[in-house]
């Protein structure tokens, strides 16, 4: 019983973070129905500007907390910067181009982020600085760290104030009524440019959030480190029904709980034959399986075709 | 009395709380132009939809020569021979009209990928009669001048009647035309007028949506009328034009 | 199609079957590798062309292909290997890895051909990592993919005893193991691009047509969608196994590492880049995009050297970022690809009637 609240627990942390991905993703499609690729990569640079800001400060003698927000700060706005470079450099000049275009174009980003990252950063694993003490906490049974704690914490703060952002102010209600119809939003006045944008800034935002998480829970990073998480991040986006923000977060949430119990009960449900290291296998048969039977997502409405 | 070709035998239709058709039975016969009216938001297209398979009615169902429709097949609806138009209008638009016309040809064609790779003399000559009979069609619409077009590049009227030629492509028993006059000014709605007239004279059944009152009147063998989802009446024109419950449903009560 | 017995084409089809001959005799002069490099340049417009059924015919976003390539590939790893030793001949596995392959499409297909198009292209992308991860995995408890190693020492092709790996005589010329690879696979290449051609002016194609431009339409006039999409699934994996059991043959080793997402995103941006849907603007792509990298290979550090006088940048880094670039400013500059058909062009321009 204790190993299946641990995978729990395991789950909503890693679950957490996909989830603050994802909305990246979803954010975007629901507006322009664009698959943005290059968003794990985003994630990856927002762990790799931590490290070397964070290194700088505790360099120059700040403690490891605030050497750490200052990484997390400079994460931020870095990846927001990105964000909203990629947006205006590479898709919009893309807006009424064929469908498939712009794909290749967030693919073709995802290889120059990575590739850039590399140059800049190395090929080698980066030991991710750790911030937090290394506190452990027992509940029925079952351990979790402060880490974990802060992540899930931080996780659902920023989740809150993007709802608080996107339900309770103007520019969320643009967001809102661009992802309904973009055409009448824009007779309505909304300027479609600046929704675009503002969605790239905020999941890109988040992703960095997310990059720092990642960093702090693995306490390694790499340049290669974005493209699964990505993946992983987007088929939870599709899980809960993409364009549906409660949705990203619920999927991401479950995706990383199914990850954690099945990674941790596979061998002995297949009698050994299948062990942990098919892990990465359960995101893409549950999205399969779920698609099957529930085309628009779990949480997803029922959307026309909009290809 | 000519025999019957569709029978509707109490189809309902419901959107959440909306009864959009309820129990709507009607009968087609064969060879004649049969007229659905009723104001905006009457189930006419609801209607339409269920009978050629888009929907699957709540309730109900259809009987179409002699065998019942199976639901929620429109592609073995057209394989019966129940052939439908659009009321936005929906063309293959960046294939030309003659292609339009070929795709029209598909279910009444064997060609396979085998065929396709071999290019077999059976492949060839299919494909040839494919051709052939869609440049008739397009005669037939005379809208030939046009065949190598992009469909999306006609004008109004064109596509419209390009619509007909794909769908008179599939050899239906029975033709639903659904509004082919809206947007059309006087000589074009006349020109179609004679363009059902002789569909029918060529012996295709033909089920005609239409908001142009005096078009279906005229043209119409007999006509039903659709208020709030139900059958209003069902009879020859001159009966229907002179029915009290027909006029306050189009002038309201 | 019809003017290709016109002087001026017949010349034409005369000079490129002249230059495809000559074609891995000027390149052993640089070395045996640029025949490998112009071999795996055929092998990806062979695969691309069966992508193009796929994404260019139907408009089905396939980011998944690889897994059918790689099902095609083990096929013949396994089947002619001393792995298993089991050394089966080529008119056996060949047909079966396109078999397998047919049928994972079709496995996989039928239950996801409904889902509208970017959730098709993330349940294909999931998929090869299935495939990719079991691949890597299999190995225990039973040993039957030999995990990250991969397989060793596979069969080349050979037909009627005649071996396509190591040099042999010819009518007097002496052709290397990878120019005998180079005539198999041209020849290949040129089935599959009759395929493509007569697929596309037949009915079927005109069907897959109708069906991108308006599936609603499509099956108003009688076209049973779902079965049309399955059959263009199924053959663009029928290909990838056909591809991947020659790869494997050809190369003597697979590993799940030949096998990854960036291999299926490469064959789309071979398609998508060309001009999709046009049969030599993909021909086009896929010789561009697997060309490109190698000749970055081999130009980026003495260029760097050149320049700056050392090596600055990594340049195997360098050469993918280039290309990444590459990517981006095709799609930016040509939205419709190297090489789009007329008909592709039109759908750009603006439109003269409502539609």
């Amino acid at each position: 019983m204790d190993i299946f609240l641990q995978q729990i627990i395991n789950g909503v942390v890693q679950g957490s973070i996909y989830a603050l991905v994802a909305l990246g993703y979803t954010m975007v499609y629901g507006i322009m129905g664009l698959i943005n690729f290059a968003h794990g990569e985003v994630v990856m640079i927002g762990t790799l500007v931590t490290i070397t800001v964070a290194g700088l400060l505790a360099a120059a003698g700040l403690p490891p907390i605030l050497a750490g927000l200052g990484g997390l700060i400079a994460a931020v706005l870095c990846c927001m910067a990105l964000g909203w470079g990629l947006e205006r450099v590479a898709y919009r000049p893309l807006r009424n181009a064929p469908r498939l275009t712009p794909l290749i174009t967030a693919i073709g980003m995802s290889i120059v982020l990575q590739n850039v990252a590399m140059i800049a950063w190395g090929r080698n694993y980066l030991t991710f600085p750790a911030f937090l003490p290394k506190a452990n906490f027992e509940v029925a049974g079952a351990h979790f760290t402060a880490i974990q704690l802060f992540i899930v914490i931080v996780a659902a703060a920023t989740m809150a104030g993007l709802m608080l952002l996107i339900y309770r102010t103007k520019l969320g209600m643009a967001m809102r009524a661009t992802a309904q119809n973009p055409a009448v939003a824009s007779l309505m006045g909304v300027n479609i440019d600046r929704v675009i944008a503002a969605a790239f800034v905020i999941g890109s935002a988040l992703g960095a959030v997310a990059g720092v998480m990642v960093g702090t829970y693995y306490e390694i990073a790499h340049y290669q480190m974005g493209f699964m998480l990505g993946l992983k991040a987007f088929t939870a986006a599709v899980l809960g029904g993409i364009g549906n923000l409660a949705g990203a977060m619920a999927g991401g949430v479950l995706l990383g709980i199914i990850e954690a119990l099945g990674a941790g009960y596979i061998g002995s449900l297949t009698g050994d034959f299948l062990g942990s290291h098919y892990q990465d296998i359960f995101a893409f048969v549950v999205l399969i399986v779920v698609l099957m039977f529930k085309p628009s997502g779990l949480f997803g409405e029922k959307t026309g075709d909009r290809a | 009395m000519a025999e019957t070709l569709l029978a509707a035998t109490a189809v309902a239709k419901h959107f959440g709380g909306v009864k959009a058709l309820r129990d709507v039975s009607l009968t087609i016969r064969s060879g004649e132009v049969y007229g659905l009216i009723g104001p905006n938001g009457a189930g006419k297209t609801t209607f339409f939809n269920c009978l050629t398979g888009l929907y699957v009615p709540d309730g109900g169902g259809f009987e179409f020569a002699g065998a019942p429709l199976v639901a929620d097949a429109p592609q073995q609806a057209a394989a019966r021979g129940i052939a439908r138009t659009f009321q936005n209008i929906r063309l293959f638009g960046n294939m030309t009209a003659l292609e339009n016309v070929m795709v029209g040809r598909h279910v009444r064609t064997r060609a396979g990928v085998i065929g396709a790779m071999l290019q077999t003399a059976a492949t060839r000559a299919e494909e040839a009669a494919i051709r052939q009979k869609a440049i008739d069609l397009l005669h037939y619409v005379r809208i030939e001048d046009r065949a190598d077009d992009l469909a999306r590049n006609l004008s109004y009227g064109d596509q419209r009647r390009l619509e007909i030629a794909r769908a008179l492509a599939t050899e239906p028993k029975l033709l639903c035309l659904d509004e082919p006059a809206a947007g059309m000014n006087a000589t074009e709605t006349e020109a179609l007028r004679d363009l059902i007239d002789g569909i029918r004279r060529d012996g295709t059944t033909v089920l005609l949506i239409e908001h142009d009152v005096k078009l279906v009147m005229g043209l119409c063998d007999r006509v039903a009328v659709l208020d709030y989802g139900a059958l209003v009446i069902e009879d020859v024109p001159a009966v229907v034009q002179k029915d009290p419950r027909v006029i306050e449903a189009y002038l309201g009560a | 199609m019809k003017n290709w017995l016109s002087p001026r084409s017949t010349a034409g089809i005369v000079l490129i079957a002249a230059a495809l001959v000559a074609l891995p005799f000027v390149l052993a002069t640089g070395g045996q590798a640029w025949v490998r490099i112009a071999n795996f340049a055929i092998l990806y417009v062979f695969l691309a062309l069966g992508l193009n059924i796929v994404v260019g015919f139907a408009g089905l976003l396939d980011l998944g292909y690889i897994a059918f390539y790689a099902v095609g590939a083990y096929a013949w790893a396994l089947l002619a290997s001393p792995h298993f030793g089991i050394h089966w001949p080529v008119w056996a596995i060949l047909p079966l890895g396109a078999g397998l392959a047919c049928i994972a499409g079709v496995l996989l297909g039928s239950p996801t051909l409904k889902l509208r198009g970017d959730y098709l292209a993330i349940v294909t992308l999931g998929f090869g990592e299935i495939v990719r991860i079991f691949m890597n995995n299999l190995n225990a408890p039973v040993n039957i993919t030999n995990g990250p190693q991969g397989i060793t020492l596979i069969d080349p092709v050979s037909i009627a005893g005649f071996r396509f790996s190591g040099s042999s005589e010819i009518l007097g010329v002496t052709l290397s193991g990878p120019q005998k690879y180079y005539f198999l696979l041209v020849a290949l290449a040129i089935l599959v691009i009759i395929v493509n051609l007569r697929l596309q002016h037949s009915r079927i194609g005109r069907a897959w047509q109708a069906i991108r431009e308006d599936e609603i339409a499509a099956k108003a006039v009688g076209i049973d969608t779902r079965n049309l999409k399955l059959l263009a699934f199924a053959m663009g994996a029928s290909f990838g196994g056909i591809a991947g059991g020659i790869f494997a043959a050809m190369q003597g080793f697979v590993s799940p590492e030949s096998f990854s997402l960036i291999e299926s995103i490469m064959i789309l941006a071979m398609v998508v880049l060309g001009g999709m849907g046009h049969i030599p603007g993909v021909i086009l792509g896929a010789v561009l995009l697997s060309i490109l990298p190698e000749a970055l290979r081999y130009g980026v550090a003495p260029v760097q050297k050149l320049l700056f006088g050392q090596i600055l940048v990594d340049p195997e880094s360098l050469r993918m970022l280039i290309f990444g670039l590459a990517l981006v400013l095709v799609m930016r500059f040509k939205p419709a690809g190297l090489w789009p058909s007329p008909e592709r062009k039109r759908e750009l321009q603006p439109e003269k009637a409502g539609g």
